[in-house]
């Protein structure tokens, strides 16, 4: 089995940053779980502060300049993604939608996505269902059932001792893995790939 | 080679003075920039339509139409004429009308437009941008092509025993070029007709142009219109020149800075790093623009931008006459000195393609 590639995006602010820490922790379960398949994977990582003017740039000019060509190339090509967010005024930070915007919409049909998002409190778990989720769905994305929210009690392990952060990013990583083992998603389309032919575009119309 | 300016015909407030047209002084600066082109010896001269303020130029013909007794021998064109959102029977009427009052000094690009309001407003949908490209030029030429036209579309109303007038100058249509930034349907289209194909080319970077006219270039080999090399390519350009680089720069920044469509974006050095977008001294022009060949292969027409963001007029005139007088005498010679035998040095002219049309006929 080839090598996949898993993308991680993250839209901490901080430096460190706990939303980081959450994206590689996820990350890491993903690979592992790939390993039990049998499948070696890396994760690449992007944060999203780094890249953050170039991104607002090309919302700006309507084209991808600065490190953003590499970092859509990488987004859109990879086995996986996975997204995670801090919460800002009880949705995803206006930096992290903003990376979403300037991103093709068609170019994630079918990529296989895991999502996650960080917060003072438990109290802002469900924006990973109301904000995130409806999201990637726009977009045909294939979002994993399972979406992480880590709480700053949750690095502690006091928030949840039935159902501790580390077993919730196990089993995350665990069904990213196995749905980009058993992907269909084969990278977005080429702009040329699928130009009619004009005898096709021209069938339809008018003689 | 054919080397001209295009407007977009914004009225756009000057940054270091404040001060902003109105449209009258903005319709008359265009028509003084077309004048003092042809004057200096540029070979084109195109303008935009639009439909929505800060622009002004919503009737191209009108504005051609005067430009053409008003100078003497640069080339009159459109960049774009809408075929989405106008009556593809009027524009047969108004450019073969132009067309003779120019005696053949015209031709024309067409374009879909990106503002979603002028759809609407001129009861078309933009969603059918593409199909309303394919099938509103499909009867323009036939408007054109055929003394009585029956045709029945989809989106305008049929036409019965319709014979558009006058008829085009000596019987051969004007030289239509299609313009697209982003669509590669467009430049099939282009291919398709074996049309010329102009990519704006600014604020975009060299990599997207070069793809796009390399598309053109095999499509048109496809159909059938000769080698790929021999296919007719035009491309934007953006400059903006001092003697002194160092003064270009200091000059154009407020106006960078502050420009609609780039402002408050990337700095200049990112966007003239990133973008044709060239700042500097003409030897400067010279080298990036002898460069786009590389990219694109020998290519027909250059076309560039030099009157948005709020300039001056006195500033843009400089500008026709630092172009005129210094960039395109050694840019046409370095272009002409590689450009290959086989490979057309111009768009064809009124006259090549009334010869051409002879020539067909006389085979046949």
């Amino acid at each position: 089995m080839r090598d996949f590639t898993i993308v991680a995006v993250s839209a901490g602010l901080g430096k460190p940053s706990s939303t980081r820490l959450l994206a590689d922790r996820l990350g890491e379960a993903t690979v592992n779980a790939l390993k039990a398949h049998g499948a070696n994977a890396k994760v690449e990582n992007i944060e999203l502060r780094d890249i953050a003017h170039d991104v607002v740039n090309t919302m700006l000019t309507g084209f991808p300049s600065g490190a953003m060509p590499e970092v859509l190339d990488k987004v859109t090509g990879a086995d996986g993604l996975i997204a995670v967010t801090p919460v800002f005024t009880t949705s995803y930070s206006g930096l992290f939608k903003s990376f979403v915007d300037v991103i093709d919409p068609e170019s994630l049909t079918g990529m296989p996505v895991l999502l996650g998002a960080t917060g003072g409190t438990a109290r802002h778990s469900l924006t990973l269902e109301y904000a995130m989720r409806p999201l990637f769905t726009y977009l045909h994305a294939d979002v994993v059932t399972t979406s992480v929210f880590a709480a700053t009690d949750d690095w502690a392990g006091e928030a949840d001792t039935v159902n501790p952060l580390p077993k919730r990013i196990e089993r995350a990583g665990g069904e990213l893995a196995a749905r980009i083992a058993g992907s269909r998603h084969r990278g977005p389309a080429g702009l040329y790939d699928d130009v009619p032919s004009f005898e096709d575009m021209l069938g339809g119309e008018g003689r | 080679m054919q080397f001209g300016v295009f407007t977009v015909s914004d009225v756009t407030t000057d940054p270091t003075t404040g001060e902003t047209p109105d449209d009258t002084q903005r319709v008359r600066s265009m028509l003084r920039i077309a004048q003092h082109a042809d004057q200096a010896g540029l070979d084109v001269f195109a303008t935009g339509e639009h439909h929505n303020p800060p622009f002004v130029a919503s009737s191209p013909t009108t504005l051609l139409g005067y430009l053409a007794a008003a100078t003497k021998d640069i080339v009159l064109s459109t960049s774009t004429t809408l075929i989405t959102t106008n009556d593809p029977v009027k524009i047969a009427e108004d450019y073969a009308m132009l067309q003779v009052i120019a005696d053949g000094r015209m031709d024309l690009m067409m374009g879909r437009g990106n503002t979603g309001p002028v759809y609407p407003w001129f009861g078309k949908d933009i969603r059918q941008g593409i199909p309303l490209a394919i099938e509103n030029y499909a009867l323009l030429r036939r408007l054109w092509e055929e003394d009585v036209v029956d045709w029945e579309g989809k989106f305008r109303t049929p036409l019965h025993g319709f014979t558009s007038t006058p008829r085009p100058l000596d019987g051969v249509p004007p030289f239509v070029w299609h313009g697209s930034i982003r669509s590669p349907e467009i430049a099939e289209q282009a291919a398709y007709y074996g049309d010329g194909f102009f990519h704006n080319n600014i604020f975009w970077p060299m990599s997207h142009t070069k793809q796009m006219v390399n598309f053109y270039r095999q499509r048109f080999e496809h159909y059938g219109h000769g080698k790929a090399d021999q296919a007719i390519v035009g491309l934007g350009g953006q400059v903006f020149m001092r003697k002194n680089s160092q003064d270009a720069w200091n000059d154009f920044r407020p106006y960078f800075d502050n420009a609609p469509v780039y402002g408050h974006g990337p700095s200049m050095e990112d966007f003239t790093a990133a973008t044709p977008l060239t700042v500097g001294s003409p030897q400067q022009v010279i080298e990036r623009y002898a460069s786009m060949r590389e990219d694109v292969g020998d290519y027909q027409r250059q076309l560039f931008l030099i009157d948005h963001a709020g300039l001056p007029l006195k500033t843009v005139l400089e500008q026709i006459d630092l172009l005129a007088e210094e960039v395109v005498p050694v840019l046409r010679k370095e272009m002409e000195a590689k450009r290959p035998a086989h490979v057309p040095a111009n768009p064809p002219s009124h006259a090549e393609r009334v010869a051409a049309a002879r020539k067909e006929k006389d085979d046949a």
